[in-house]
């Protein structure tokens, strides 16, 4: 059963041999040239920085990953259902449908919900337009 | 047993290999054409046509000073490019390319075009592999310890979640009308006629589909990433050499997978309506098809990023969350009232 998989493992062999081959030939023939400090500084404008790289950011990249999370749980779930419809509906078991459109349905509350709340609105001022 | 381990060992080259070699003639296409789209030359000097040049790109990047900023985050930092660039060249595996199941090669069933025939999770493969993708771009963007590094990978990584889901409902109405998850039950399905394409069944679903794979290559008009006007180049600012060309090898990778998975689950893969050939002469010919509706897909992504301005990001995230969303949602019910009502084959 798990013979499938060798393909697999061979072709992550083989691209792990790739990327490692062409970024190792490029840090042996790169090297030893002029090292000058000026080039390993953080590039921002040309301007010395004046502060730090790593600050505060906008916490709707956090209520995008949260929303995110859930809807592909959701999705998850749909993923077994979409495969066995097929089958299901060939023995005549119409009803599968709808067991899918209701838990559609189940979905579309939570999405109606955070779209009311402004999840989806990235800029305040895109909401009011 | 070490036959059958020679032809998969061959078979992972060569399809990997041919998806690398994509790459190069990708970016000759897509810098003449963009020339003859603004009306001027292109790159004509290096070769026929200024074929070489991007051979000799690639050598020029190869023996590129390796910089390595002072403040980044060494091991993060090296790690990125190599996951981009690895993930990049695993995920078209599952993808049949040609037909071929009366083919034998040294004795061994050759079982068509495809790396991995018998992988059972089939498309759930390719969506899993293609998300670790922003593993990549959120690392280079993090380790480089740059202002615009961290918000390129910031904003790519919420692009790239929020029209994976798009994504992956307008692959569930694929799945639903074939009932397998493997990619050559697909093309099976779609075999006979242009109407059986699932593109001319579930157009919804494949304008939705079309738009995401956009969105998850960070191609125009979707490249926030690496909006060159506000953010310098996004997450690889600070990578210079071979560094810099993984991420850029993966960005058309993946815009080669992309294109050769539209082919695979909404326009039929390597058949061809009406023709049914075997044999040698059927494997040749249907890689050959589908190489051809490939290179039409790898030519529209070119000829989008030339013609459309870019997004803004509010409209990019509105688009993705209030309009793809329920879009691929409202295919999923037509497949579904579709399929009760037997109009689907």
């Amino acid at each position: 059963m798990s013979a499938q998989y060798i393909p697999v493992i061979l072709a992550f062999g083989f691209a792990g041999l790739v990327a490692v081959t062409l970024v190792g030939l490029s840090w042996m023939l790169g090297r030893g040239k002029l090292r000058a400090v000026r080039k390993t500084e953080t590039y921002e404008s040309g301007m010395p920085l004046l502060d730090g790289s790593r600050k505060r950011v906008s916490v709707k990249f956090f209520v995008v990953a949260m929303v995110f999370i859930v809807f592909d749980v959701e999705v998850a779930f749909l993923l077994p259902w979409a495969v066995s419809v097929r089958e299901l509906l060939a023995e005549g078991n119409k009803l599968v449908i709808v067991d899918g459109l209701v838990f559609l349905v189940l979905l579309s509350v939570g999405y109606v919900y955070l779209w009311r709340e402004g999840a989806f609105d990235w800029s305040r001022r895109g909401s009011e337009s | 047993m070490w036959a059958e381990l020679a032809v998969t060992t061959a078979k992972v080259v060569v399809v990997a290999l041919a998806m690398v070699t994509t790459v190069p003639i990708m970016v000759w296409v897509e810098r003449r054409g963009a020339a003859f789209i603004q009306d001027r030359l292109g790159p004509n000097r290096v070769g026929p046509l200024g074929l070489f040049q991007p051979v000799i790109d690639v050598v020029k990047l190869i023996f590129k000073e390796d910089v390595t900023p002072a403040a980044a985050n060494k091991g993060l930092y090296y790690l990125a490019p190599l996951i981009s660039l690895g993930v990049a060249m695993v995920t078209f595996i599952v993808i049949p390319f040609g037909a071929g199941h009366d083919v034998s090669l040294f004795g061994v069933p050759l079982r068509g075009l495809i790396v991995a025939p018998d992988l059972n999770v089939g498309v759930l493969y390719l969506l899993a592999i293609g998300s670790l993708s922003v593993y990549g771009i959120v690392l280079a963007g993090w380790s480089s310890n740059n202002k615009y590094s961290l918000l390129g990978g910031l904003r790519s990584s919420a692009q790239l979640i929020s029209y994976e889901l798009a994504m992956t409902l307008a692959v569930l109405g694929v799945l639903m009308a074939t009932g397998s998850l493997h990619l050559s039950d697909v093309v099976a399905r779609q075999s006979g006629a242009v109407w059986h394409w699932n593109a001319v069944t579930q157009v919804i679903g494949f304008a939705v589909f079309l738009v995401a794979a956009f969105a998850e290559t960070n191609r125009l008009p979707f490249d926030l990433a690496e909006a060159e006007t506000e953010l310098v180049a996004g997450y690889h600012v600070e990578y210079s050499s071979m560094k810099f060309a993984c991420f850029f090898m993966a960005e058309y990778l993946n815009m080669a997978t992309a294109s050769a998975l539209t082919v695979t689950l909404f326009f039929g893969g390597g058949t061809l309506p009406g023709v049914t050939l075997t044999g040698w002469l059927g494997l040749f010919v249907s890689t050959a098809v589908f190489v051809a509706k490939m290179c039409f897909f790898l030519w529209l992504f070119v000829w989008v990023r030339w013609s459309l301005p870019r997004f803004r990001y509010d409209q990019l995230m509105q688009l993705g969350w209030k309009g793809l969303l329920p879009l691929a949602t409202l295919n999923l019910v037509w497949v579904g009232i579709a399929m009760t009502m037997g109009w689907l084959r």
